[in-house]
């Protein structure tokens, strides 16, 4: 993991003990390609809920 | 011919009101009574608070709409309910006050057969001094509750921008201004859309930007938190909201009171006793909701509004409201046909119905000071019940008063939410989440009190995609353009 991802960690404090995406992992969510494809995957889980809620 | 009076015309008088107006035809009338002249849908004020959008965007006149729909349509605010009459008239009435230019002040009775209470809530800033007075926002602090709110505080934001880049460094302070608030969701969208503001603008680095809340631990959300299925984990929102706090560089002070607002200065008292202060330059704080203060009377005129009212002035429905402890609470206790015990022809829906009790464990300081989130009853919920409610109605106009009720509770309704984290076609990113159900039942789920397999949530750029079109398919909808009923809740 890369010196930036982890700037905003101080040890001890309150963020100390959370998850921290990576870069490659922050890429992902504006990388359109993977995205459109989440976009499909969301989509179909969200109409699935909305059914068994009508 | 039935007559169908509406209070309010938000996501769940307007969904009710319109379906109502479908299947009854225009052999039975519909009135909707709003003190508004214009719809607003409310999950794109953050996109208006923050300038990446306009009041017109996220707003349009009722009148034409409903002129379309055969709907009579009153600029008015309801003021009381006669659910018996009065001594001259036997016929349940609602009286109300025009708010409508040219006939403002002006009282008029309605009659009614069945009547919907959608009003939603009273922002009720006064409850925290210095927040505002009544429902009226106050001079420090800005907010996002209404279109004309989200404005300001735009224009707020703006001017802090602006400052930042003459090399002054600003302080943002964001989240509930009272221990009793709920739609942390809303401020949990806000701050990040600012983060990302702040970021485009290029002075990110001259802001500090903290999160104040009177939920128990992050990711609460006023529904005691949710786990969502991650890498075989099911994975508390906790984490969930955490990292991405620490991600955005954003600090937050939870299980939080803001007792007093005043030029600069948050006074806050925390669960653990702790009475702290927060400086701040820019500052949104959702104020506490409460009803809209509806009065009834019986038919000798005596005041009944603690027969049909809660104290917290939300219409009391089918729900058990003496459950007591936290430990007595069951998904059971919430009501599901949203009909008046009282008075069967009276129904609420979306924030107007009185919940039986929290969703998240009520919690309070050493000094009792109560800090915990109310429970939400938004978005996709508020439109399934306005239309549950509209269903039942119809069916006892059209098929009899022996029809059965729609069924349409919180413990048996999902719910799909996207909460912006910044707006760009491709920088944009939303958390889209999904809940099932939206009030959790331990009984059934064991544990985390959910079904983990319906229940998700992620981050990134396609959440964002689908905030956008949401809200120009929800605009489409409330406008009732071709195939607007096949559009869901």
């Amino acid at each position: 993991m890369a010196l930036e991802d982890e700037k905003h960690i101080k040890p001890y404090s309150q963020n100390f003990t959370t998850m921290t995406p990576g870069s490659f992992q922050k890429k992902l969510r504006t990388c359109v390609i993977y995205q459109f494809i989440r976009f499909i995957v969301i989509n179909i889980k969200m109409i699935i809920v909305v059914g068994k809620s009508h | 011919m039935a007559r169908l009076v509406v209070l309010g015309g938000g996501v769940s008088g307007h969904t009710a009101a319109t379906f109502a107006a479908k299947w009854l035809g225009s052999s039975h009338e519909v009135v909707v009574v709003t003190p508004n002249s214009k719809w607003n849908w409310i999950p794109s004020n953050i996109w208006v608070g923050v300038g990446e959008m306009s009041k017109e965007d996220v707003t349009f006149e009722l009148a034409p709409v409903y002129a379309k729909a055969g709907i009579t349509y009153k600029q008015a605010k309801a003021v009381s309910l006669n659910p018996e009459g009065d001594l001259t008239n036997d016929s349940p009435f609602v009286t109300i006050e025009y708010t409508q230019e040219g006939r403002a002040g002006e009282v008029e009775n309605i009659t009614y057969d069945y009547i919907i209470n959608a009003t939603g809530p009273k922002l009720n800033f006064g409850a925290t001094p210095g927040l505002g007075n009544g429902s009226e926002l106050g001079e420090y602090t800005v907010s996002v509750c209404t279109a004309e709110h989200a404005v300001h505080a735009s224009q707020k934001l703006q001017k802090c921008i602006e400052k930042m880049r003459n090399g002054e460094r600003q302080k943002f302070l964001v989240g509930t201004g009272h221990g009793m608030c709920t739609c942390q969701g809303a401020a949990f969208e806000y701050i990040f859309n600012i983060e990302h503001e702040l970021n485009k603008a290029g002075v990110r680095h001259m802001a500090d930007i903290k999160w104040i809340s009177n939920e128990s631990f992050l990711g609460d959300f006023g529904i005691g938190g949710m786990h969502m299925k991650s890498m075989g984990f099911a994975v508390s929102s906790k984490i969930f909201a955490e990292s991405l706090f620490t991600e955005r560089g954003v600090d937050w002070i939870i299980g939080a009171h803001v007792s007093k607002v005043e030029e600069g200065v948050v006074h806050y008292e925390l669960l653990d006793g702790t009475i702290g202060t927060e400086n701040f330059d820019f500052s949104m704080l959702i104020p506490p909701f409460a009803g809209v203060g509806l009065k009834s009377y019986a038919k000798d005129g005596s005041d009944i509004t603690d027969v049909i009212f809660a104290p917290n002035g939300f219409m009391k429905v089918d729900a058990k409201y003496d459950a007591g402890a936290y430990e007595n609470w069951r998904a059971s206790d919430w009501p599901s046909t949203y009909q008046n015990p009282t008075y069967t022809n009276m129904f609420a829906c979306g924030i107007a119905f009185a919940p039986p009790h929290a969703i998240s464990k009520p919690m309070s300081s050493p000094s009792g000071t109560p800090i915990n989130p109310t429970p939400p009853r938004t978005g996709m919920p508020s439109g399934i019940m306005g239309k549950a409610v509209a269903h039942s109605i119809c069916d006892l106009i059209l098929k009899g008063e022996d029809a059965p009720l729609q069924h349409a509770s919180m413990a048996d309704m999902g719910a799909a939410c996207v909460a912006s984290a910044g707006k760009g076609i491709f920088t944009g990113t939303a958390a889209a989440m999904t809940i099932y159900p939206v009030v959790p039942d331990f009984e059934k789920y064991p544990g985390t009190g959910r079904d983990v397999d319906y229940t998700f949530g992620e981050i990134g750029l396609a959440g964002h995609w689908i905030k956008h079109i949401l809200h120009h398919l929800f605009l489409y909808k409330a406008k009732l353009k071709p195939g607007w009923t096949l559009i869901p809740e």
